[in-house]
């Protein structure tokens, strides 16, 4: 079966800083697959190589079979690699309404219409209520994204990237600086994912990984350390030595 | 659907917008002798909604945005010397010829930092200028071009002395270019401008192609440009090597500036503005209006440019629907100004 994420030998370099390290990475149809390492590992750099926002130094980047290495963000996500952000990137002065419009526009292709107001497409408008619906966001839509709850816009944040109907879905630790009370409502929306969707969610936070993941792979100064079902890599003595911060330093 | 109605209530015609354009229209058949101010106004005020579309909606900076409308002007002046005196058609291949000219340079303006962009407007303008200067046989370069006749709108109205012709045909235009404009930032296009201007990175994340946008309306603005352009070198019957001067390009920014920019109807005020404010300082004190106009500046764009255009949006507006209309990067665009 084709895998529907694949990395093949990918590095990236600044300087003479090796951030990521000759990383390959396979993600099967419907994965959920986690991506653990200590601060400073290079989970966000990979991210940024996956989503095509940093070209890689060398290696490539296979979606669905097809080499998509030199292709620009968006053509990524047109052909279904979505993504989140880590720290806040959305719309503050818009509406999710607005925001979740965009990526229905682009995902049916009408975002390049100059003409016909927004929202009189039906179909799109159907579409962005039953995106709110799913991500608890419809009390939300009409407000400032500004304003809203923190965890109300982490869900927003899933539910733009979903909204392109991806098949690979890369979750930057959505949950972070969550407070308390919003967590358990975004951990659901996450877990309900539909199953056809491969996730990697790069996750700091250990109960969320143990919870969600089926595939764990551990980054440790750019590189692949371990890799494994949840269960093996909490045995694995050599993740908890990286953890416990043997020789491991953050940066 | 409330969703569909929240949609609807953004593009919906406000009552104040109409009385406004009724107001403007009423001015014509009421001033008459006012008729050749209000024609550069109307001019002036496509010029700066053509700059409010590339800075106000995609925040694309430019200092150069006179390329554009020298260009028009100087294409409808010798299309109308050399091959034809009808004032549409000459309109249309004004545009024409800003547009070919925006593609050629958009390449060049679009990539970059804003930095990168105001020099690159400023230096293609300044380009243009001199060439202009020194293609002599074919622009009159100093002197300006002679010889540009219009013939009557339609073959009945003449563009007389009077400028009540003229004053009526730009305003026109205004209005018809006006409505296009309103269409496109309401349309999903002119949402992904909104959306590259405030975060183009996220943009991109949202399947936005933010290069393909940026070129699309940097080549409508232009063509908006050169219709403004050609609608002074129809009317004056006159180019001269101002119409691609720094100074009007400056001009345009500031009229901007006054107006808000990315609302639509800013750089009509701003225009209004500051024509009437050049007429009346000038009256009074003919050496030292910029003085004036500086000060009135400094104090509107310190003191609560942000206040006042927030109370005029809010009555343009009228009462504020559910969802507020997207000024809210007003901060940002002031800073980018």
């Amino acid at each position: 079966m084709t895998a529907a994420l694949e990395t093949v030998a990918l590095c990236k370099t600044f300087g003479g800083v090796t951030a990521t390290d000759r990383v390959s990475l396979v993600l099967a149809p419907g994965a959920r697959h986690a991506l653990i390492g200590p601060n400073g590992a290079g989970k966000t750099t990979l991210v940024n190589l996956l989503s095509g926002v940093l070209p890689p130094t060398a290696g490539r980047v296979l979606l669905d079979g097809e080499d998509v290495t030199d292709l620009p963000v968006e053509r990524r996500v047109r052909r279904g690699l979505g993504r989140t952000f880590q720290i806040n990137q959305l719309f503050g002065a818009m509406t999710p309404l607005e925001t979740l419009g965009l990526a229905v526009a682009e995902r049916a292709g009408i975002g390049g219409d100059l003409w016909h107001p927004a929202g009189r497409d039906e179909e799109a408008v159907a579409e962005i209520v039953d995106l709110a619906a799913r991500f608890r966001l419809t009390e939300a839509l009409e407000a400032r994204t500004s304003t809203l709850p923190y965890g109300r816009q982490r869900l927003l944040e899933i539910a733009v990237a979903f909204a392109g109907r991806p098949r690979v879905l890369l979750l930057d630790e959505p949950a972070a600086g969550v407070p308390e009370h919003e967590r358990d409502e975004l951990l659901d929306a996450v877990a309900t994912l539909p199953r056809d969707v491969a996730v990697l969610l790069i996750e700091h936070d250990m109960d969320v990984v143990f919870r969600f993941a089926e595939r764990i792979s551990v980054l440790v100064n750019g590189a692949i350390y371990a890799e494994g079902a949840p269960d093996e890599i909490a045995r694995d003595p050599r993740v908890r030595a990286a953890y416990l911060g043997d020789g491991e330093s953050d940066g | 659907m409330r969703v569909a109605a929240a949609f609807a209530a953004r593009h919906r015609w406000r009552r104040a917008e109409i009385a406004f354009w009724v107001f403007a229209f009423v001015a014509w058949a009421v001033l008459s002798r006012q008729a050749p101010i209000g024609n550069e106004i109307a001019i002036l005020a496509l010029f700066a909604l053509s700059l409010d579309l590339i800075l106000g909606y995609a925040g694309i900076v430019s200092l150069g945005h006179a390329a554009f409308f020298g260009a028009g002007a100087y294409a409808a002046g010798l299309f109308a010397k050399h091959l034809s005196g009808d004032p549409l058609l000459g309109l249309a291949v004004a545009a024409g010829v800003a547009t070919v000219l925006d593609f050629a340079t958009s390449f060049l303006v679009l990539r970059g930092s804003d930095l990168t962009r105001l020099m690159v407007t400023l230096g293609v303008a300044l380009v243009l200028g001199e060439i202009a200067n020194k293609a002599t046989t074919i622009t009159g370069g100093a002197d300006g071009l002679q010889g540009v006749v219009i013939a009557p709108l339609f073959g009945l109205f003449a563009f007389d002395l009077t400028g009540r012709t003229a004053f009526a045909y730009s305003l026109v235009v205004l209005l018809v270019l006006f409505v296009v404009a309103r269409r496109i930032v309401n349309s999903p296009f002119g949402a992904s401008l909104r959306a590259i201007r405030d975060n183009p990175l996220r943009a991109a994340a949202v399947g936005i192609p933010v290069r393909r946008r940026l070129v699309a309306i940097y080549t409508i603005a232009a063509t908006y440009a050169g219709v403004a352009g050609a609608l002074l070198a129809q009317t004056t019957q006159f180019v001269s090597l101002d119409a691609l001067a720094f100074d009007r390009s400056a001009d345009v920014l500031l009229m901007l500036v006054i107006g808000g920019p990315g609302w639509l109807y800013g750089g009509i005020a701003g225009a209004l503005v500051f024509k009437i404010a050049q007429d009346v300082f000038s009256g009074l004190t003919p050496q030292y209006w910029h003085f004036w106009l500086g000060l009135v500046l400094v104090v509107l764009v310190l003191t609560g440019r942000e206040r006042l255009h927030e109370r005029i949006a809010r009555l343009v507006r009228g009462r504020r629907g559910a969802v507020p209309v997207p000024p809210g990067g007003d901060a940002v665009r002031a800073d980018r100004v």
